[in-house]
């Protein structure tokens, strides 16, 4: 299925910015079963420079500085994907969660070196016994790996209210396990720390939803904007994505602009002003089928 | 002549080493375990029993004072202020003495450990292989949060990421040198290890010079050359930058005074900016390309945009840039990923495998609890080994053994087997004992010794010396600055006499003549500006409260001489010329707190307290003699808030100390600043307070209805400094119009009005830029709109007024000039100085 993808993100300033460098993750990585046919990127006021390159976790960032003193900026990344829809695995058929922990544990087997990074706590996420307890129960001794992640999956989304105003950018995960509110950003955090913190990989996931679901179905959450969703690491199967925010497993509705340990490795767009007084920004994702 | 043999001189030897206690159970660095004096400490011990001991004492003082002259200090963190209190550097005058082939040995294996380290370095930023191949566990580069990934895949000028390094070394019982920690990010202190030897060799110049010292100027010029040809496609005339955090560093001062010595320009990260991926120094007149940035700036908050967000020191797009190949960074970023003492372990094997040799100096043992084995150790011996943080182990020290309790082990081995690489336990170092200064003769001290290299094409060297650090005790091993320990001159013998080198003067070659110095960042531009507006300030509102104090009798507090009215309005207390109540509630104590109340905006505290601040800032920039002028100032007015005992006599005795002391600055400043753009903003700076005060205070003058009694035409003359002037031209009663000419008009006189806008003219014909545009930039027209009103004046109209001068042309002029003055301040600010405030637009959430 083809999807054309509009990512428009605007930005207001109260005072004139007189330099202004950007950092932008909006152009969806290649994947297998994932096609990017077509990618633009319109930023006004037009940068000085402007350099597109992989980033470490190999997403698709663009640099871009603008000399000029402005007072709004604009960013309108259009995308035209073709997803291949993916037969989701056995997940009773995945290894016990112990024998992947064992993986992890020192010395470190060499299949696993790669997804190694994703075990660790990350600059906005660390582990802890409390997310350990919180996970147990989704965790008896020798369940397949995906089965209970499948359920820690179905309890996030049974015990966490989504709630647009409860949290922001930079609420801390404690606060999420307090209020039991967020959005899907803070879920993908919880479900990544409680894995790390059982000693698994866990990655997050960012990018987008269709936005008219298809003829009979209710549709996402979440998608009039950018998504997140994680994926965890499992032996023979690689990364497997779930999506706490809407209990599923995705399938060809999740479209994927890039991976990293937290957010903070794939937040759309970052940036360093010069002046600029406060700022409001609105960004806006529209989805459609071709 | 200096003798070459060491005579036994009895009596003078009992003076200064006898009840030396050699303390059985540690190495001593100049006595053998029998006892006896080691020849390499021979001719030094020789050389100050000649001084003898009293010399000696004296030779310590004036190691003392030159410190002090030099301002070698230290900031001393405490917990409520982040800012610190600055502690002079300690230097024991006695240094330690190395022997020429131990030292080659030292040499031989730090070099060896400075290129492993390169090399796993390059192999973590690069290819990984070590990692692939389990040689070093993958927790140690990806747990750690000094692995800095935007960096991987940067490769620095020659491949070299440790550009310069420092090790802590300790010499344990059996005489065996061990490394307890590595210094790979940014190594501090060398600075100190330079004025330690600058006060050093100059107390004691007999012993330098019979000992055949090496000298450490070598280093330090290669420094310079090795940084000079990190410039990748500029060649020809590099600039290199100190980059420093600013003044709240604990270190300022020593990087200040290395910047200094290495003749570099010490800058912030906000006076660096980078434009089309190269980094460029915020000048007055404009921007000024950089090659080289050589740093002190903590890895991951060297670059706002992709590493710590929420840093205020570093420069943004600045990986770009580096990835660009337009700048090189010293060390280069990432470099603090092996600073962790966890490393240690891997070291002997990692040796083997990347050099092919047998590692030449040992680590102090270390288990990091990532390896299940080394884990074991730990939890099996919880209370014998001191268990810290294994990254981010910024405090190297040997602590005292913290005492736990049975359930703080538990709850720790808890916390251990929950995340077990985040911990790591070191076995405590027991320290060599040196001689060391005391006040009856030399005793033993625990000492270690740091010592620094930097990369010199594709190999390393190392400084012939180092910083040792003195333990504040015989029995304490705490050698942390932070808590009371000193340091000393390290002097490594040489077997041939040593040519004599300095940085001061270039080695051969022409000099080239400069009349300008490098150009000005902005930002310095910015203090010296205020620090010019704060010296007049102190000086006006020390002027006021002068006349306030001489005035102000219990007989007259209720507002019954008129002159007090204007200063009491001026300083901002109630004066209250029509509401004698309001007057008589302003005491004496209200007086003193506008000189003591460090919270009290304007405050002659709050003032001097800013002017030390602005002086800390520009302190690389400024004389010391300026820096003690104000300093002093600082110190004589942060008195106590207890001022009950003090009469209005001591005030005007203080405030006349004040006065000199800011007549001593601006003479400083007159005489001994070359007409730079810093000498110019500064004295612009002072010209607009002066004509913001004068004008303040002639404004409420002129409204107080007794404008004509002599008695306020008096204390008119007194604050405006013109007293004597006045006398010396009319010998007659102070009268308006004569008075009111000699501090508006009259050109010669320098506090008058038109004076200070003559000079701000002048100082803005000067200004870069300013001469190019056709029209007049916005400050100039402001300046321009007030010299032409306050010209057209005629001040003898005042005579003819009997009562409402405020109202008169000349009242209204002043009252425009007033307003008009923090107009031009702006003007100039957003001319000159306008690197406003950066700040991060963060993104809008996923949902």
């Amino acid at each position: 299925m083809t999807f054309d993808v509009v990512h428009r993100t605007l930005y207001r300033y109260s005072q004139p910015v007189t330099v202004s460098q950007h950092a932008a993750r909006v152009e969806p990585r290649a994947l297998a079963g994932q096609i990017v046919a077509d990618f633009s990127l319109r930023i006004e006021p037009a940068p000085t420079l402007r350099k597109t390159r992989d980033d470490y976790f190999g997403n698709r960032v663009c640099f871009f500085s603008i000399h000029e003193v402005h007072s709004r900026l604009e960013i309108v990344a259009r995308s035209r994907l073709t997803i291949a829809a993916v037969t989701p695995p056995v997940l009773s058929l995945s290894p016990p969660w112990e024998k992947v922990v064992e993986l992890f544990s020192d010395p470190v087997s060499p299949e696993v070196v790669e997804p190694y990074e994703f075990v660790f706590d990350s600059p906005l996420l660390r582990a802890s016994e409390t997310l350990a307890a919180y996970a147990q129960p989704s965790f008896p001794a020798g369940t397949p790996l995906l089965s209970a992640v499948l359920d820690l999956n179905r309890r996030i989304h049974a015990d966490f209210k989504y709630d647009r105003v409860a949290t922001t950018v930079a609420t801390p995960l404690e606060e999420v396990m307090e209020k039991r509110r967020g959005v899907c950003q803070d879920f993908a955090h919880l479900a990544i720390a409680c894995l790390r913190s059982l000693g698994l990989a866990a990655r997050y996931v960012s990018g987008y939803l269709r936005t008219r679901p298809p003829e009979g179905k209710p549709r996402l959450v979440g998608a009039d904007a950018s998504h997140a969703w994680f994926s965890v690491f499992c032996p023979e199967l690689g990364w497997v994505d779930f999506d706490p925010t809407n209990n599923l497993l995705p399938e060809s509705d999740h479209l994927t602009l890039g991976f990293g340990r937290d957010f903070g490795d794939v937040s759309p767009i970052s940036g360093i002003l010069t002046g600029g007084g406060k700022h409001d920004v609105k960004a806006a994702v529209t989805v459609s089928v071709l | 002549m200096s003798q070459t043999t060491v005579e036994p001189q009895r009596p003078p030897l009992i003076d200064l080493l006898a009840g030396y206690p050699r303390e059985r159970d540690f190495f001593d660095e100049a006595f053998s375990t029998g006892a006896e004096l080691l020849p390499h400490y021979a001719r030094f011990v020789e050389a100050i029993q000649k001084l003898g001991a009293a010399e000696l004492k004296r030779r310590r003082e004036s190691c003392r004072r030159l410190l002090h002259e030099q301002g070698i200090t230290y900031n001393i963190h405490g917990e409520t202020n982040a800012r610190g209190v600055e502690q002079p550097w300690q230097v024991d005058p006695i240094p330690l003495v190395i022997a020429p082939e131990e030292w080659r040995s030292l040499e031989a294996a730090l070099i060896q450990r400075a290129t492993l380290i390169n090399a796993i370095l390059a192999d973590c930023y690069g290819p990984r292989e070590l990692i692939r191949s389990r040689r070093l566990p993958p927790a140690l580069v990806f747990a750690q949060p000094d692995f800095l990934r935007p960096c991987h895949g940067i490769r620095p000028p020659h491949d070299t990421y440790l550009h310069f390094y420092a090790a802590d070394l300790a010499r344990s019982p059996d005489g065996q040198w061990w490394v307890i920690s590595d210094r790979t990010q940014v190594p501090t202190g060398a600075g100190y290890a330079l004025a330690n030897r600058l006060v050093t060799s100059r107390a004691l110049p007999e012993a330098f010079r019979s000992c055949q010292v090496h000298r450490l100027a070598g280093f330090f010029r290669d420094m310079q050359t090795s940084l000079a040809r990190l410039a990748l496609r500029q060649a020809d005339n590099p600039r290199v930058v100190f980059l420093t955090p600013g003044p709240y560093s604990e270190t300022y001062c020593e990087q200040s005074y290395l910047a200094r010595y290495l003749g570099y320009m010490l800058v912030e990260g906000q006076d660096l900016t980078v434009r089309d991926d190269r980094v460029y120094l915020k000048t007055l007149s404009g921007l000024e390309p950089v090659h080289v940035i050589f740093r002190r700036v903590d890895d991951d908050f060297c670059d706002p945009l992709e590493l710590r967000n929420d840093s205020i020191l570093g420069v943004p797009g600045l990986l770009e840039a580096l990835r660009a190949g337009n700048v090189a960074v010293a060390n280069a970023l990432g470099t603090g990923l092996l600073q962790s003492p966890a490393v240690m372990a891997f070291l002997p094997g990692l040796c083997q495998h990347l050099l092919g040799e047998e590692l030449k100096i040992p680590s102090v043992a270390t288990w990091w609890c990532g390896q299940r084995s080394a884990r074991q150790h730990v939890l099996e011996n919880l209370d014998r080994l001191p268990v810290r943080p294994a990254f981010r182990w910024d405090a190297p020290e040997p602590e005292p053994l913290p005492e736990l309790s049975a359930a703080q082990r538990e709850a720790l081995a808890r916390r251990i087997e929950f995340q077990p690489h985040l911990f790591a336990a070191q076995e405590q170092v027991e320290l060599s004992t040196a001689p060391s200064w005391g006040p009856d003769g030399l005793r033993p001290r625990p000492v270690a010794l740091r010592v620094y290299l930097v990369a010199m094409d594709g190999a390393y060297k190392a400084m012939a010396g180092g910083l040792t650090r003195v333990a504040a005790a015989s029995g304490l091993h705490t050698l942390s600055m932070q808590h009371g320990g000193a340091s000393k001159d390290t002097w490594v013998l040489s077997q041939e006499p040593v040519e004599a080198l300095t940085l001061l003067t270039a080695p051969g070659g022409g000099i080239e003549l400069r009349r300008v110095g490098n150009n000005l960042p902005s930002r310095l531009a910015d203090n010296f500006f205020w620090l010019g507006r704060y010296a007049e300030r102190a000086d006006a509102t020390a002027r006021l409260l002068r006349g306030a104090f001489s005035r102000f009798t219990p007989e007259n507090t209720a507002g019954a001489l008129p002159p007090l009215s204007p200063i009491l309005q001026t300083l901002k207390l109630p004066a209250g010329e029509e509401d004698s109540v309001a007057a008589a509630s302003v005491s004496e104590s209200d007086l003193w707190a506008v000189v003591f109340d460090p919270d009290r905006p304007g405050s002659l505290r709050a003032t001097a307290d800013e002017l030390q601040r602005l002086a800390m800032f520009l302190r690389e920039r400024t004389s010391n003699d300026l820096w003690h002028v104000l300093s002093t100032l600082a110190e004589r007015l942060a008195m106590p808030a207890g001022t009950l005992g003090l009469l209005a006599g001591d005030a005007v005795g203080l405030l006349n100390q004040t006065l000199l002391s800011l007549a001593a600055f601006r003479g400083l400043a007159r005489e001994n600043m070359t007409r730079a753009h810093g000498w110019r903003f500064l004295d612009m700076g002072q010209r607009i307070e002066r004509s913001i005060h004068l004008c303040a205070f002639l404004d409420h003058a002129l409204g107080s209805p007794d404008a004509d009694n002599p008695s306020v035409l008096e204390a008119v003359l007194e604050v405006a400094d013109s007293s004597i002037t006045y006398r010396g031209r009319y010998n007659l009663l102070p009268n308006l119009g004569t008075v009111y000419d000699l501090v508006l008009l009259d050109d010669t006189n320098p506090r008058s009005l038109l004076f200070q806008l003559n000079q701000l003219v002048k100082h803005f014909e000067r200004l870069p830029g300013e001469r190019e545009n056709a029209l007049p930039s916005p400050g100039q027209r402001v300046l321009l709109e007030c010299l032409t009103a306050l010209r057209l004046l005629d001040p003898r109209d005042l005579n003819r007024l009997q009562s409402g001068w405020q109202e008169s042309d000349v009242g209204k002029v002043i009252q425009q000039i007033r307003l008009q003055m923090p107009r031009l301040s702006d003007a100039i600010a957003a001319s000159y100085f306008a690197h406003s405030t950066i700040s991060r637009a963060g993104g809008s959430a996923d949902l």
